[in-house]
C-alpha cells in the first residue's frame, strides 16, 4: 500500500455525497415544506415545475451516501441504521410520499389537493427525520461489540428534536432562495419576504445547535473551546457571521442568485462544523473511520469506479440543469 | 428467545413485502424503457407519427411506474442496514462495492436523463432526446446487472475469505465475484422476464383497445409489437429457465428438491410431480400427479439418473417446501401460457387475422398481469428456496438480522403496509386510467399543460404537421 490512506479518501467521498445531497435535495424538500403557503394554481405549479425535472437525480445522492457507507464503512452502516431505525423509516416513507406526488398531482386534478398535502407531509417528515438523524448521531449511540445496543427510542432527545427543527428551517430557506432564482412575479416577491424570516430562524437554530454541541461530549468541548484549537475553530462562527451579513444584504438588494449561493455557504459552514466535531470518528466517541473501514481491496475497487463515474455524473447532471435553465413558469420552462 | 424470533419474522415479512412491491415496478420499467427507445428510434427512422404517439402514450405510464420504482427502491437500499445489519456488516465489503457501482453507473444515469426524457421533449432536439431515452433504457440494464450480481453472489458465493472480525472480504479478483456461478443465468432469466412482463402488459392494453375499435392504428401497432415479443421471448425464456434450473441443481440442490417436491431420494429415476400437496410434516407429497422418471430426464437428461432428495439435507437447512413448490408451478404454468399466446398470435398473423380474432384479444387481456405474477412467483421460488440462508450455506437469515425489538419492526411493517397500499394503489389506479384511454393520433406529452412551453413548437407536432395547440383536446 502506498502512503495514501484510502480510508480518508472514502470518508471524503461519503462526506461529499452527503453535502451534495443536502444542497440539492435540500431545496427540493424546502419547496415541499413551503408549498402550503403558495397559492393554489399557477404559483404551486410553478414551484413544482422548478424542481420536477431534477428531483430524482438530486435524491440519488442520498442513495450514494447510504450505499457508499455500506460499501466503504460497513460497520458504521450496520450500527447507525438500526440505531436510528424510527427516524430513518419515517424518512423513507416521507420520501415515498414526496416522490410520487410529483407525478400523481398531474395525473389526478380532481384530487390534486390530496397529493399537495402528501407532497408537503412527505417533505416535512423526511426533512425532520434527517435532522433528527444528524442530531442523534452527534449526541452518541450505544454500541456493544459490532452492534447497536440501545433501545428503539434512544435517538429521541431535546437535542435531536432541535436539529430536526433546524433542518426544517434550513431546507425551507434553500427552497425559498431557489424559487427567488428560478421564478418571477408574485411568487418571487413572496419568497423574498419569507427568505428574510427563514434566514433569521436558521441563524437562531445554528446558534442553538452550536451552543449545545460542545456539551454533548467532552471531545467536542475540547475541540471547539480549548486553547489553542479555538483559534482555528473560531474561524467557522466568524465566517458564518460574515456570510449571514452578505446573505441579508443580497436579499435587501433584491439579488436573484446570490441569496441561494449564500444560503448554500451557510449550509457548507454548518457541515464543516459537524466535521470538526466528529473527525476522525464515524460514530462519535465509539468508532473511528479506520475501525469501520472496508478492506483495501474493496476500497480500491470502488475508488476506480468513483474516480471515473463521479466526474461524468457531475457532467451530465450539469447538462440537465443547463437544459432547464432560466426562469420557470406555471406552464413549464421558458 | 420467542421475542427475538418474532422480531426476525416481522423483519422477514417486511423485507418480502417491500421487495415484492418494489420488484413490480422495475419489472415493467426495464422492458418499457427499451420499448420506448425502440418506438422513438423507429420514429426517428421512419418519421411515422404512430410511433411518436405511442411513445408519448407509454411515456406517461412509464413516468408513474418509474417514480414508484425509485421511491420503493430507496427503501430497499436502506433496509439492508436498518433490518439486516449483521448481514450488512459481514457482507458489506463484497456486496457494498457492487451496489455502489449500481448507484454510480445506473441510478444517476437513469435519474439524470429522466428529467430530459419527461420534460425535455420541447427543450432539446429529437436526436438528443433519443439519446436521453437510450440513456434511461441502458441505465435500467446496468442497474439490473449489478443488483442481480449481488443477489447471485448471495446465492452462489465465491471469491471470498473471512477476516478476523467475521466479515466476508474479497479474496479472488472482483471479476470472479461479479461473474459468480449463478449470475449469468439469473441475469438473462430476469431480463427476459422483464421483457415478457412488458410485452403482456402492452399487449393487454392494445387488445383492450382493439376490442373497442380494431381500426385504431396505435392499438394495432402496440398489439402487434407485443405479440412479436411474446412469440419470440416466451420460448427463449423457457429455454433459459431450464438452464437456470440446471445451474441451481448444481449449486443449490436443496432449492431444486423443494421446487420438485422431492422429499425422498430416487436412486433410479425421479418422477416429475406435476401437482400435489407438499406435506412437510410427513415428508411426502399428498395426492401427487406425477410422470415417472421425467424429473431425472429434465434435470439429468437421463431417465434412470439418481436424484437426491431432501432426506439428504439436515432439517435445519431445508427451505419451506410448500411455498417454493407452489411458486415454481405458478411461474412455469404462466410461462407456458405465455408461449401459448405467442403461438396463437403467430397463427393469427399467418392468417392475417391478428386484429380480428377477438378471442385472442380477450386472452391477451386476461394475460396482461401474467408477467408480474410470474416475476413475483419466480422471485419467491429463488428467494424462499435459498432459505434458511442469506449467504447461501454460510450465513443464516436468523443470524443476519438487526438487534431490533419486535414492537419497532411491527410498527414499521404496519407503516409500510398502510403507505404502500394507499400510495402504490393510487399509482396503479392512475396507470389503469391512462391505459384505458384510447391511443390518439395526437397524443399529449406526460406533462401536458404544465410543461407546454411558450414559443417553442414541439418537434413531434411539427413532424405531424400540426401546431401543438391543435393537438390538445
Amino acid at each position: 500500500m502506498t502512503g495514501i490512506d484510502l480510508t480518508i479518501i472514502w470518508a471524503g467521498i461519503i462526506a461529499f455525497a452527503v453535502v451534495v445531497y443536502v444542497i440539492m435535495d435540500g431545496f427540493d424538500l424546502g419547496i415541499g415544506i413551503l408549498f402550503p403557503n403558495f397559492k393554489v394554481g399557477p404559483e404551486r405549479d410553478t414551484a413544482m415545475n422548478s424542481i420536477a425535472p431534477v428531483w430524482d437525480g438530486n435524491e440519488t445522492w442520498l442513495v450514494l451516501g447510504g450505499g457508499g457507507l455500506l460499501a466503504a464503512f460497513p460497520l458504521a452502516y450496520a450500527i447507525i441504521l438500526p440505531a436510528l431505525y424510527a427516524p430513518l423509516i419515517a424518512m423513507l416513507l416521507g420520501l415515498v410520499l414526496r416522490g410520487v406526488a410529483f407525478e400523481f398531482r398531474w395525473r389526478d386534478p380532481a384530487h390534486r389537493a390530496i397529493w399537495d398535502v402528501a407532497f408537503t407531509t412527505g417533505s416535512v417528515v423526511a426533512t425532520f427525520a434527517q435532522g433528527v438523524t444528524l442530531g442523534a448521531l452527534l449526541q452518541g449511540i450505544t454500541v456493544e461489540g459490532r452492534a447497536y445496543a440501545g433501545g428503539w427510542w434512544e435517538w429521541l432527545t431535546p437535542f435531536s428534536l432541535l436539529t430536526g427543527f433546524a433542518l426544517l428551517a434550513g431546507y425551507a430557506l434553500l427552497g425559498c432562495c431557489w424559487l427567488i432564482w428560478k421564478t418571477e412575479g408574485p411568487l418571487q416577491r413572496q419568497c423574498y419576504s419569507y427568505a428574510g424570516r427563514l434566514g433569521i430562524l436558521l441563524l437562531l437554530a445554528i446558534i442553538a445547535v452550536s451552543a449545545a454541541t460542545p456539551f454533548l461530549e467532552a471531545q467536542y468541548y475540547h475541540r471547539w473551546l480549548a486553547y489553542p484549537g479555538i483559534i482555528a475553530t473560531a474561524q467557522i462562527p466568524l465566517a458564518t457571521a460574515i456570510v449571514s451579513f452578505l446573505f441579508f444584504r443580497s436579499l435587501s438588494k433584491r439579488k436573484e442568485v446570490q441569496p441561494f449561493l449564500y444560503a448554500l455557504l451557510l449550509f457548507g459552514l454548518s457541515l464543516i462544523g459537524l466535521g470538526v466535531s466528529m473527525w476522525p470518528d464515524i460514530i462519535p466517541g465509539r468508532v473511528t473511520i479506520w475501525e469501520a473501514a472496508a478492506p483495501y481491496d474493496s476500497q480500491i475497487f470502488m475508488l476506480v469506479g468513483a474516480a471515473i463515474m463521479v466526474p461524468i455524473i457531475l457532467g451530465y447532471t450539469a447538462w440537465a440543469y443547463w437544459v432547464f435553465r432560466g426562469k420557470v413558469g406555471s406552464d413549464g420552462y421558458h | 428467545m420467542i421475542e427475538n424470533d418474532l422480531a426476525i419474522n416481522l423483519a422477514r415479512i417486511q423485507f418480502a413485502f417491500t421487495i415484492s412491491f418494489h420488484f413490480l415496478f422495475p419489472a415493467l420499467t426495464i422492458g418499457l424503457a427499451s420499448y420506448l427507445a425502440v418506438l422513438e428510434g423507429l420514429w426517428l427512422k421512419t418519421d411515422k407519427g404512430v410511433y411518436a404517439n405511442l411513445y408519448r402514450y407509454w411515456l406517461k405510464i412509464f413516468a408513474i411506474v418509474f417514480a414508484m420504482g425509485v421511491v420503493s427502491g430507496i427503501v430497499m437500499s436502506y433496509q439492508f442496514g436498518t433490518n439486516w445489519s449483521v448481514f450488512s456488516d459481514k457482507a458489506g465489503p463484497i456486496i457494498g462495492p457492487l451496489m455502489a457501482y449500481e448507484v454510480l453507473t445506473a441510478f444517476f444515469l437513469e435519474a439524470g436523463f429522466l428529467g430530459v426524457m419527461l420534460f425535455g421533449i420541447n427543450k432539446v432536439g429529437r436526436k438528443l432526446h433519443f439519446v436521453a431515452t437510450l440513456a434511461v433504457a441502458i441505465g435500467t440494464f446496468i442497474s439490473a446487472f449489478w443488483i442481480l450480481s449481488v443477489n447471485s453472489w448471495m446465492q452462489t458465493p465465491v471469491g471470498f475469505a473471512i477476516n478476523d472480525v467475521g466479515q466476508y472480504v474479497p479474496a479472488a479478483g472482483w471479476w470472479e465475484i461479479i461473474w459468480n456461478p449463478s449470475f449469468p443465468y439469473r441475469l438473462v432469466h430476469t431480463l427476459l422476464a422483464a421483457y415478457l412482463t412488458t410485452a403482456f402488459a402492452v399487449g393487454a392494453v392494445g387488445a383492450w383497445h382493439l376490442l373497442k375499435d380494431k381500426s385504431n392504428l396505435g392499438a394495432r401497432k402496440m398489439f402487434s409489437m407485443a405479440m412479436w415479443m411474446a412469440a419470440l421471448v416466451a420460448p427463449a425464456q423457457i429455454f433459459m429457465g431450464d438452464l437456470h434450473g440446471l445451474n441451481t441443481l448444481e449449486h443449490q440442490p436443496a432449492k431444486v428438491m423443494a421446487m420438485e417436491g422431492h422429499y425422498q431420494s430416487y436412486p433410479d429415476g425421479a418422477p416429475l410431480i406435476l401437482f400435489g400437496i407438499p406435506n412437510s410434516a410427513e415428508k411426502r407429497v399428498d395426492y401427487a400427479i406425477q410422470i415417472p422418471k421425467a424429473s431425472s430426464l429434465i434435470l439429468k437428461h437421463d431417465l434412470n439418473a439418481p436424484l437426491a432428495g431432501l432426506d439428504t439435507i439436515p432439517d435445519a437447512d431445508e427451505p419451506p417446501v410448500g411455498i417454493v413448490f407452489w411458486a415454481f408451478r405458478i411461474m412455469v404454468g404462466l410461462g407456458f401460457a405465455m408461449l401459448g399466446i405467442g403461438l396463437w398470435s403467430l397463427l393469427a398473423r399467418m392468417r392475417k387475422k391478428l386484429y380480428d380474432w377477438t378471442w385472442l384479444h380477450r386472452a391477451a387481456i386476461v394475460m396482461g398481469p401474467s408477467g408480474f405474477i410470474a416475476v413475483l412467483a419466480g422471485w419467491v421460488t429463488t428467494e424462499v428456496g435459498r432459505q434458511p440462508f442469506t449467504i447461501y450455506g454460510l450465513l443464516r437469515t436468523a443470524e443476519s438480522a438487526a438487534p431490533l425489538d419486535a414492537p419497532a419492526v411491527a410498527a414499521s411493517l404496519l407503516a409500510f403496509v398502510v403507505v404502500y397500499f394507499i400510495v402504490f394503489g393510487a399509482g396503479i389506479w392512475y396507470i389503469f386510467k391512462l391505459a384505458a384511454k384510447t391511443p390518439e393520433a395526437h397524443e399529449p406529452t406526460p406533462h401536458d399543460g404544465p410543461t407546454r412551453t411558450a414559443g417553442i413548437t414541439p418537434a413531434a407536432a411539427v413532424l405531424e404537421g400540426h401546431i401543438d395547440k391543435e393537438a390538445r383536446t
